[in-house]
C-alpha cells in the first residue's frame, strides 16, 4: 500500500514537468511580450529592463533558470506588481480559493450524498421529485448567474447577507455563503444525480438480494451493503468536481471580490505578466493533481479489488 | 424419520404489473415439502421458479410484483401474513438461499468474515469472537481450505466454486430448516457443478435441512432429490418421485423433458432431442393447457380450458388432460 502511494505520488512529477514545459512555450511564441507599449521606449531602456529579467538570455537558459527556480519555491519577480514575488503573491491569496474550493467540494459532497441517498430510497415520490427537480435547476443555471441572483436576493433585497467582503469582521461566515452556495451548486446537482443513480443500481444488485434473504433489516442494508459500493462512482468523480471548483471560482472571485489567486488568472493574462501566469498555472495544476492523487488512493482504499501494483 | 411437513404452498399466486400487462408469473402453485426432503422444481428458464421461491421468502420486488394470493405455512403459520420484522427472523434463518451467481451474490467490498458473522450474530445473538469461531467452522464444513486465514479475504480472492461455498456457509450457519437453492451451479464449470451439488446434498442430509433445489437441469434432479414438481408456464404440471418420474413421465411436457437430456451412454444418436417451440408468454394466457402449441398429444379441450390435477398412482399427480376420464 505504502509502495503504490509512493508510486502514485511519484508518478505526479512527470505530469507537472509537461504542464510547465508547454506552458512555458506557448507563453514565448504569443505574440506582445510584458514590457509592449503603445509608446516605444529608447531601445537601451528596453534591454536594461530585458537584461534585469532575463529575457536577453536563450530561450533554453530562461527556460532552465525557470526550473531551478520552481524547485526552490521561486516563481520568479512579478512582471506587473514590481516590488513583489510571484510567490509572495500566490501564497497570499491561493490560501482563500483553497478555503473556498474545499469548502465548497465538501458541501457540494455533503448535500449531495445526502440528496441523492433520500432521493433512491424514496424513488418516485414527492421527496424524489423535489431532490431531483432542484438537481437539474443546479446542473442547468450556471454558477456566474446563481451568483449575481443570490446577491440581489439575500443581499440587496432582504439584506440578510452582506454584499461585498470576505471572512473578516465578526459576522465574517455570512461573506462565505453566497459565493459557497453559487460555487458549489451545480456539483452538488451533479452528485445528487449521480448518487441517487448508483443507490438504486445498488439496491437491485444481487448482492442486496443476499443480503436481505439473510434477514437483515432495511437499515442495516443500507449502511452495510448499499452504501459503500454506491459511493464509489461519487469519489471517482470527486477529482473532476475540485478541477470544475477551482476554475469556476475564478468567475465566482471576481463577483464576490474574493482575494483569491482566480482574480490574476485573468488579469495576468491581459497584463502578459509571463512569471505569473505560469505561477497560476502550475499552482493550479499541481492543486487539480494532487486533488486526484488524493481521490485515487481513497477510492483504492474503499475498493479491495483494486490492486497496489 | 417421520414425514412432518415442515413447508406447505397452498394455491401460491404471485403477478407483476408491466407495460404489457400483467405477468401472471406464479399462477396457482401447490406443494408440500417435508423435513429433510430433497425436493427438486424444475422447468424452463420463465417458468416462475424463482418467483415462487422469492414469494415463499417475501422478496419480490413490490411493486411491480404483488403476492396477490396463496398461502404458504411454515410449520402450520402462514408467513405471507407475517410483517417485515417477523418476517426478517425467518429470512437467513428458519429459511435460507443460495443463488445462480455466486460472483455477484456476495458484497465485493466487505470480507468474507464481516458478510458471514453478520448473519450469524443477528439471528443468534452471539458476541463477536464467538461468532467469528462459528464462522471459521462453517468455512471449515464447507470444505474451504486454511479458513482461519482465508476468512478475512475478500470474495474477489476465490474461485466461483469456493464463492459458492461461502454462500452455502452463510446459508447453512444459522441451521435453517429450510435451504433453498436457485440454479446453484448453473454459473459454474461442470467440473465444479457435482462438487457443489455433493456437497449440498452430504450437509443437507447431516444439518436435517429440507432443500428446494431449483434447476432447469433434470440432470441435476436425479442425483439429488426425493421429489420432483415440474413447472410449466407459472404453474405445475407434475409431481412425482424422482425415480417414478424418470421411469415414467406422465406429463407430455416432462417427457419432452427428460428426452432431452443428454446422455452419455447413448453414443452417436446425432441431434439432442429438444422441446419445440417457445414458452408461453403468461401475459393474457388465455383459458387452455398452455403446453397445447407445443404438444403432440394435444387434443381439442387443451385448447378450452386448463386441465385439472390428478392423482395417480404413488403419491403422483398430474396436470393434464390425458388422465382426466371425463373431460
Ligand atoms: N421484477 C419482475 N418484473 C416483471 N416480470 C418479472 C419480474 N421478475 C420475474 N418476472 C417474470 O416472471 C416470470 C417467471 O420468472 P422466473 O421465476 O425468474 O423464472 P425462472 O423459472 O427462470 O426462475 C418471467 O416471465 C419473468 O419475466
Ligand atoms: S393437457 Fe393437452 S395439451 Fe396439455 S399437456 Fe396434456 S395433452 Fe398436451
Ligand atoms: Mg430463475
Amino acid at each position: 500500500m505504502t509502495k503504490y502511494i509512493l508510486k502514485r505520488f511519484l508518478g505526479m512529477i512527470p505530469t507537472l514537468l509537461i504542464i510547465t514545459t508547454v506552458a512555458f512555450i506557448i507563453m514565448r511564441i504569443a505574440p506582445g511580450g510584458p514590457f509592449d507599449r503603445e509608446r516605444a521606449i529608447p531601445p537601451a531602456v528596453q534591454a536594461n529592463i530585458e537584461a534585469k529579467y532575463h529575457l536577453d538570455e536563450p530561450l533554453i537558459k530562461q527556460y532552465f533558470r525557470y526550473l531551478g527556480g520552481i524547485i526552490r519555491g521561486d516563481f520568479g519577480p512579478s512582471y506587473k506588481y514590481k516590488d513583489q514575488t510571484v510567490t509572495d503573491l500566490i501564497s497570499n491569496s491561493l490560501p482563500h480559493s483553497l478555503l473556498l474550493g474545499t469548502l465548497a467540494l465538501m458541501a457540494a459532497t455533503f448535500f449531495g450524498v445526502l440528496a441523492g441517498i433520500i432521493a433512491a430510497l424514496n424513488q418516485n415520490t414527492w421527496l424524489d421529485y423535489t431532490a431531483m427537480s432542484i438537481a437539474v435547476f443546479g446542473v442547468s443555471v450556471p454558477a456566474f448567474v446563481i451568483g449575481p441572483v443570490l446577491m440581489l436576493i439575500f443581499a440587496m433585497k432582504l439584506k440578510i447577507l452582506p454584499t461585498s467582503g470576505w471572512i473578516t469582521g465578526p459576522d465574517g461566515w455570512k461573506t462565505v455563503l453566497m459565493p459557497l452556495i453559487a460555487l458549489s451548486m451545480s456539483y452538488f446537482a451533479s452528485i445528487a444525480r449521480l448518487s441517487r443513480s448508483s443507490v438504486l443500481e445498488v439496491i437491485r444488485s444481487d448482492y442486496v438480494r443476499t443480503a436481505k434473504a439473510k434477514g437483515l433489516s432495511p437499515t442495516m442494508i443500507i449502511l452495510k451493503h448499499v452504501l459503500k459500493g454506491a459511493m464509489l462512482p461519487v469519489v471517482s468523480y470527486l477529482g473532476i468536481a475540485y478541477s470544475g471548483i477551482i476554475t469556476g471560482s475564478v468567475v465566482i472571485e471576481q463577483i464576490f471580490r474574493i482575494p483569491g489567486l482566480g482574480r490574476f488568472f485573468v488579469q495576468s493574462s491581459l497584463n502578459r505578466d509571463y512569471t505569473m501566469i505560469m505561477g497560476v498555472i502550475i499552482v493550479y495544476s499541481t492543486v487539480v493533481i494532487l486533488m486526484n492523487f488524493l481521490v485515487d488512493i481513497l477510492y483504492s482504499f474503499l475498493d479491495p479489488r483494486i490492486s497496489y501494483q | 424419520m417421520e414425514n412432518k411437513t415442515i413447508l406447505e404452498v397452498k394455491d401460491l399466486k404471485t403477478y407483476f404489473r408491466t407495460d404489457a400487462g400483467i405477468v401472471k408469473a406464479v399462477d396457482g402453485v401447490s406443494f408440500r415439502l417435508d423435513k429433510g426432503e430433497t425436493l427438486g422444481l424444475v422447468g424452463e428458464s420463465g417458468s416462475g421458479k424463482s418467483v415462487t421461491n422469492m414469494s415463499i421468502m417475501k422478496l419480490i420486488p413490490m411493486p411491480p410484483g404483488k403476492i396477490v394470493g396463496g398461502e404458504v405455512l411454515l410449520d402450520g403459520v402462514d408467513i405471507l401474513k407475517l410483517n417485515e420484522k417477523e418476517m426478517s427472523r425467518i429470512r437467513g434463518n428458519r429459511i435460507s438461499m443460495i443463488f445462480q451467481d455466486p460472483m455477484t451474490a456476495l458484497n465485493p467490498y466487505l470480507r468474507i468474515s464481516t458478510q458471514l458473522i453478520e448473519t450469524i450474530r443477528l439471528h443468534q445473538g452471539l458476541d463477536k469472537a464467538e461468532a467469528r469461531k462459528k464462522a471459521i467452522e462453517m468455512l471449515k464444513l464447507v470444505g474451504i481450505p486454511a479458513a482461519e486465514r482465508r476468512i478475512d479475504a475478500y470474495p474477489h480472492q476465490f474461485s466461483g466454486g469456493m464463492r459458492q461455498r461461502v454462500m452455502i456457509a452463510i446459508a447453512l450457519s444459522c441451521n435453517p430448516e429450510i435451504l433453498i437453492a436457485d440454479e446453484p451451479t448453473t454459473a459454474l464449470d461442470v467440473t465444479i457443478q457435482a462438487q457443489i451439488l455433493d456437497l449440498i446434498k452430504d450437509l443437507s442430509e447431516k444439518l436435517e435441512t429440507a432443500v428446494i433445489m431449483i434447476t432447469h437441469d433434470l440432470g441435476v434432479v436425479a442425483g439429488m432429490c426425493d421429489n420432483v414438481c415440474v413447472m410449466y408456464a407459472g404453474r405445475i404440471v407434475e409431481r412425482a418421485p424422482v425415480d417414478d418420474l424418470f421411469e415414467s413421465p406422465k406429463h407430455p411436457y416432462t417427457n419432452g423433458l427428460i428426452q432431452s437430456i443428454p446422455r452419455l451412454d447413448e453414443k452417436g444418436s446425432g441431434r439432442l432431442f429438444s422441446i419445440d417451440g417457445q414458452p408461453p408468454n403468461v401475459i393474457d394466457l388465455p383459458e387452455c393447457c398452455p403446453f397445447h402449441p407445443r404438444c403432440e398429444k394435444a387434443m381439442d379441450v387443451c385448447t378450452r380450458k386448463y386441465p385439472p390435477v390428478v392423482s395417480l398412482e404413488g403419491k403422483r399427480e398430474v396436470a393434464c388432460w390425458l388422465y382426466e376420464e371425463n373431460k
